[in-house]
């Protein structure tokens, strides 16, 4: 029970935003999101605010259709915000671009391209004047990482989901983003392929330590991966509900997270939240 | 093992499975399931084929009849019994003269092909004795700054066939070349998708006959004074304006389709304009592009003989209309050649199209 207590006072600090500024890597203030439809407006998003520190792995929680897809789009750029603000290091975000790298849902992997072009496509945009063995050492680093050092040169539509969407995270990082965005990037993976993923997506983050924002539906998952996980209420207008620090040392392991004596009173309340 | 496996290969890839198919069947490794497959795939069509001819010759024999009798009654009623005997029994003697004049049977059209092959030969003959003859002496008249005497003899059927084939793939040449750019502009904007869609909506229904004339009118103006034969260029044109439609249409829905997943991961890389066309619209759309020019291709290949026909140019299309006008015997008969053989290379053409969409495409599903 003592954790908890801990964990509502970073809670409140969270959405009292008192981060001190220079630590605040994505600040979303009174971020509004409308669709006009021919009954008047339907408001999907209404007064979030929700501030990200450098370094910081946030997960996302909440029920499908509350608007969690909408908000990480917008950070992403690829949906224009109809309130509030999105700004990234204290700079106002306009439209897309690579400095908030973007795992997607389905891997959207080019499937005529071979892996290593995949990654080289992100690579050769945002690391112009490197030579090309640069670049090409670059997506291969990545591509090692992420264990397909024997399929750089394979199609991408030959490769399994769960080997696409290894390309999607190797892409992602090697772009070397200051923010990365995953939209529910294993719920298409069977269970196993998930967990090989997540302890993949982890280990190359504790090297690289990018500030990150992942939507999940997975309870576990979004405590495994986390600093802290974000709850979201329901839609209509929906909001951030509750914040929940999770305090375990990294880099962890699954099993020490799961022995944790924490662990269980972590999942209740999350599970709480989102029956209720 | 190996060599069974690349015919396979090879047969499936032209989609042509049935000569796998029968050797299995002669080397005794069909299974009874197969068997049966083998009969509907096999069998049936080429049943089908002997229905179709024998139709066809019950048709021609009854047609032949009708008009053999008309003859008779016509020559009775005009010029006595005398006569009309003497046409009764040329007509049944086969003398080529007095033969009637109808729908040609299967034997006789398989004679005028084989007739029109051993022309191919005499005039090929012909051709080359006469180049033979003459490189001796336009060697001297090229040396001395004159042109060259060329050959000028009447073209064969193959020689139709081949410059027909030149015709059609210099018009899908243009066709994709106009169709292409213009439909990926059109794909990527809204703007000129509204500027064109009237355009494409009115003229894609427009008949082959109005191209060729359209392109007639204005090639005529732009080539006045010129004395080159001007009927190729004519038809082509042509052919490319009729047929492009299909290759435009669908270059412009399949660049304005791309999956929205490329577009956002194109959109996040921040790709320049340039790069997300060649990178990522255009590889993605290459399959429905690929279908407009089958399309393309199939279409040019229809209007070609048409066109060909209107605008005197060499070809199928003259071919059938000289014979049409000559009226010679045997001409009908040629003219059901030609209807098969354009009728087998259309097929041969789109089975062409369909390997490089197979060869280019990512989608390898439908490939070996």
């Amino acid at each position: 029970m003592n954790t908890i207590t801990k964990s509502e006072i970073v809670q409140k600090d969270a959405r009292d935003g008192i981060f001190p500024a220079s630590d605040v890597m994505l600040d979303l203030k009174d971020l509004k999101k409308v669709y006009p439809t021919p009954k008047g407006d339907y408001v999907v998003l209404e007064d979030l605010n929700l501030q990200i520190k450098k370094e910081e792995f946030v997960t996302i929680i909440g029920h499908s259709g509350c608007g969690k897809t909408t908000m990480l789009s917008m950070i992403a750029g690829l949906n224009p915000i109809s309130g509030g603000s999105i700004s990234v290091l204290s700079k106002h975000i306009k439209g897309p671009g690579p400095d908030r790298g973007v795992i997607f849902q389905s891997p959207s992997l080019m499937p005529w391209m071979t892996s290593l072009q995949n990654v080289l496509l992100g690579v050769n945009q945002v690391f112009p004047d490197a030579t090309k063995k640069e670049r090409e050492d670059v997506a291969k680093y990545y591509l090692q990482k992420v264990g397909l050092e024997d399929a750089f040169h394979k199609k991408a539509s030959e490769l399994s989901q769960g080997m696409q969407q290894r390309v999607g995270i190797a892409r992602a990082f090697a772009i070397k983003p200051k923010v990365l965005l995953l939209d529910e990037p294993f719920g298409m993976l069977d269970s196993l392929t998930r967990g090989e993923l997540q302890d993949i997506l982890i280990e190359i983050w504790n090297k690289e330590k990018i500030t990150a924002v992942m939507i999940t539906h997975d309870v576990d998952e979004a405590i495994f991966l986390a600093d802290r996980v974000v709850m979201m209420t329901s839609g209509p207008k929906a909001k951030i509900g509750d914040v929940l620090a999770i305090d375990f040392e990294r880099p962890r392991t699954r099993k020490s997270v799961l022995e944790h004596d924490d662990y269980y009173a972590y999942r209740k309340h999350l599970i709480d939240f989102l029956e209720h | 093992m190996s060599a069974s496996l690349t015919l396979n290969k090879v047969t499936n890839f032209l989609g042509l499975r049935i000569f796998s198919t029968l050797k299995d069947l002669f080397t005794g490794k069909l299974e009874k399931e197969e068997f049966k497959n083998f009969l509907r795939k096999t069998i049936v069509p080429l049943a089908s084929i002997l229905l179709f001819i024998g139709l066809w010759h019950l048709g021609a024999k009854s047609l032949y009849n009708t008009e053999a009798t008309f003859k008779i009654e016509k020559a009775l009623q005009d010029q006595g019994l005398e006569a009309a005997n003497a046409l009764e029994a040329c007509i049944a003697s086969g003398e080529s003269s007095c033969q009637p004049n109808t729908l040609p049977s299967p034997s006789q059209v398989w004679e005028s092909f084989q007739s029109l092959l051993r022309d191919h030969n005499i005039i090929s003959a012909d051709k080359a004795a006469f180049i033979e003859k003459t490189a001796a002496m336009n060697e001297k008249r090229i040396a001395a700054g004159k042109d060259a005497i060329v050959y000028t003899g009447r073209p064969s059927f193959v020689d139709q066939i081949f410059k027909s084939l030149q015709t059609v793939f210099a018009g899908f040449l243009l066709a994709l070349l106009i169709a292409v750019p213009l439909g990926i502009f059109i794909g990527l904007s809204p703007t000129l998708k509204s500027a064109f869609n009237w355009f494409i909506q009115i003229f894609k229904p427009v008949s082959p006959v109005v191209w060729y004339l359209l392109v007639f009118m204005i090639v005529k103006t732009l080539l006045i004074g010129s004395s080159e034969d001007s009927s190729f260029t004519i038809s082509f044109i042509s052919v490319g304006l009729c047929s492009m439609w299909a290759t435009l249409v669908n270059t412009a829905m399949g660049v304005s389709s791309v999956d929205k997943d490329y577009i956002n991961v194109a959109k996040v890389l921040k790709l320049g304009t340039f790069q997300k066309i060649f990178k990522v619209v255009l590889p993605s759309s290459l399959p429905l592009i690929f279908t407009g020019l089958k399309i393309t291709l199939s279409v040019a290949w229809m209007v070609l003989i048409a066109i060909e026909l209107l605008a005197q140019s060499p070809g199928l299309g003259l071919f059938v209309w000289e014979e049409f006008q000559n009226g010679a015997n045997d001409s009908n008969a040629k003219i059901i050649v030609a209807m098969f053989v354009i009728g087998i290379i259309g097929f041969l053409l789109d089975r062409l199209m369909l390997m490089i969409q197979n060869w280019v495409s990512f989608d390898k599903q439908d490939a070996i």
